[in-house]
This record gives C-alpha cells, sequence and structure tokens, in this order.
C-alpha cells in the first residue's frame, strides 16, 4: 500500500532521488548526534546539489547555510565529513545553534 | 550514498515497509537493512533494538562506529464505523498525526458531510481489507457494535499483527464475540490481544470522550510496543 504521508514535494530522501534522476549531483547531509535542546532530531536530512539548492532541515535554520556551502566541496571531492556546531558566538559572527545545543551533521556525496 | 541504498530505502519508505539504513561512520559504505533480515553480531543487535525502540543513532560494534537511521511507517489508524465516536476521533488523530481511514458499509453513516476530509471507505471490510490491507504499524479500532461488520476486520487484524486493536462493547458483548471469533480460529493469546472494553479507563462516558480514551490508548500502546516483549527501556 502507498504511504500517504510521504510528500514527494516535502521529504528530502525523495527528492534527492529525484535530482539524482535528472542527473543532478547531490549531498546528503544527516543530524548523526545531538546534544542538549537541538532543534530537529537524530536522523533528519538536509539534500544539497551543486549549485547550493537544498531541501529539508538539520536545524532550524541556524547551521544550513555553512551545511550547503560544506556541501557543495563535498560534492565535488566525494570525501564525506563530519560536521559539528555549537553554541554561536554572536560576537565572532560564528556559525552555531542560538539554541543553546550541539548538533553533529555527516555530510556525503550521493553516488 | 550509495544510489543503490537511497531507492531502496525509498522504496521500503513508500511501501510501508519499516528499514533502516545502515551507515559506516569510517568509510562512508552503507546499506538497507530490512525488518526481519538476519545481521549477526553486535551490529545485528543494535539493529533488532534500533527496529523496536525505532529511534535513529550512533552505534559503536566489532571496533567501527556506524550511523543507523531507522524508518518506521507512520502509524495509519483505521476505524470500522462511521460513528459518533469516529466523528470526534476524526480530528483528533489528525492533530496527533496518526492516518485515519474509516471503513463503513452502511452508506448512510459514512458520508463526506458527517466526515469532512477523512478518507471513507463506504464498503464491507472484505472488499475494503483486500485493496488496502492491514500491517504491523495499523491500529484498528472496530466500533460498529455489529458482528457483521467488526468480526471480519477484527479477525484480519490479529493475523496481520496490527500494533493496536480494539472493539467497543460491554464484557458481556466481547464474551459472545470472543466465542464468535475462536470459531473463525483466532487463538487465545491472539484474542488475549483484543481491547475491550475499548479505550483507557478514564471514566469516558460522551462519545467525544470515548474517543480520547481511544486515541490515548492507540499512542499508549504505539509507544510502548516491543518494550514489555524485550525487557527494554525506552529512558536514556
Amino acid at each position: 500500500m502507498d504511504n500517504p504521508t510521504l510528500d514527494e514535494t516535502r521529504d528530502p530522501l525523495l527528492i534527492a532521488q529525484g535530482w539524482m534522476e535528472e542527473g543532478r549531483d547531490v549531498a546528503i547531509a544527516t543530524v548523526v548526534e545531538t546534544w542538549g535542546s537541538a532543534p530537529r532530531p537524530v536522523g533528519s536530512h538536509l539534500v544539497i546539489d551543486a549549485e547550493g539548492n537544498f531541501h529539508g532541515s538539520v536545524s532550524g535554520g541556524c547551521v544550513e547555510g555553512a551545511v550547503v556551502s560544506e556541501a557543495v566541496d563535498i560534492i565535488e571531492s566525494g570525501k564525506p565529513r563530519m560536521l559539528e556546531f555549537g553554541v554561536a558566538d554572536e560576537t565572532a559572527w560564528q556559525v552555531g545553534l542560538s539554541c543553546g545545543g550541539r548538533i553533529k551533521v555527516y555530510v556525503e556525496r550521493l553516488g | 550514498m550509495d544510489p543503490h541504498a537511497l531507492k531502496t530505502i525509498n522504496a521500503a519508505r513508500q511501501a510501508r515497509q519499516a528499514a533502516i539504513l545502515v551507515t559506516d561512520l569510517g568509510d562512508g559504505r552503507d546499506r538497507v537493512v530490512r525488518e526481519g533480515d538476519t545481521v549477526a553480531g553486535e551490529l545485528g543487535a543494535a539493529i533488532g533494538k534500533a527496529f523496536r525502540s525505532g529511534k535513529s543513532g550512533t552505534v559503536e560494534a566489532g571496533g567501527a562506529s556506524f550511523f543507523l537511521n531507522v524508518h518506521l511507517p507512520p502509524p495509519r489508524l483505521v476505524v470500522i464505523g462511521a460513528v459518533h465516536i469516529s466523528q470526534a476521533l476524526a480530528p483528533m488523530a489528525k492533530i496527533a498525526a496518526y492516518d485515519m481511514e474509516i471503513v463503513d458499509p452502511r452508506t448512510a453513516f459514512a458520508t463526506p458531510e458527517r466526515f469532512p476530509g477523512v478518507p471513507l471507505f463506504a464498503d464491507w471490510p472484505e472488499t475494503v481489507l483486500a485493496a488496502r490491507p492491514f500491517d504491523a504499524y495499523t491500529a484498528v479500532a472496530a466500533v460498529t457494535h455489529d458482528p457483521k461488520i467488526d468480526d471480519f476486520p477484527l479477525k484480519a487484524a490479529l493475523d496481520a499483527n496490527c500494533f493496536y486493536v480494539g472493539a467497543l462493547g460491554s464484557r458481556k458483548t466481547h464474551a459472545k464475540r470472543v466465542e464468535r471469533l475462536k470459531a473463525m480460529g483466532a487463538t487465545d493469546e491472539a484474542i488475549g490481544r483484543i481491547q475491550a472494553p475499548i479505550g483507557l479507563d478514564i471514566g469516558a462516558s460522551s462519545p467525544a470522550e470515548i474517543a480520547v480514551a481511544v486515541l490515548a490508548q492507540v499512542i499508549a500502546t504505539f509507544r510502548s510496543r516491543g518494550i514489555a516483549a524485550s525487557g527494554e527501556s525506552t529512558a536514556r
């Protein structure tokens, strides 16, 4: 039976497959660990193409920009990377989570 | 990620099959394990536990580090009977993110006017289930009171190992139902899984209150499934 709750226009893994089938280069970012009050649960995905288009989320919008720019490099190199984000240091304009949590995000190329 | 693994995990999710994407965080290799597949050793034990808890996470096994991304089908709630209780239950189920649908062959009951926005199947359960079978991630609540309508889907729910099976009716009504289900070939053990009288005991009286009791019982059963059997706790 079909799963009616999977929305092809919003589900990151279905979008990644669609992009792949269109011949686009794709990276998949996955939250693999969280500490404290993390905005998105372990297992959440952000999918990114080589032009920096993305779908899904790994935080509440706090670190997506940084993940997307890393992902574009990873699409080129093909080497997966583990990224870690903690509390933002506002004075240093550092990327981080204002909620006070910490997350680990695994970013890999599709294929 | 391997393109084949992505296609496999998406196919499993679209078919409402439980599956885990296992990624070796050392070398980035991944594979899909479906519920029921055998995986040996420490990793296999961790995978079994992840299927039961539904929790994704990183595990250490055989000196390597693996990320297990668990994809369980979202729970579905099938209500047999387009009655007053179901009218109250539908909006509550939606809020709790359960996909609810209603089966009732009595076309006077199963009307879109009474159930706006709810998938309605105005046909006999025998017919509807042939096209939309129950699975282990389905909850079935039979609330028509009518054995001609309720009995078949109750037996089907036990056979499909639905995580929740509930039936409306007094203890006396249920005692008679038990006899009929036995005659249909259901075992005592299976019949013992039926929640009857239906719903958590909160002293519910009105149809809306009974709907609260039913939904709460469905949630309680879903969140504790497999835990008693495996002796594990979800505390962390």
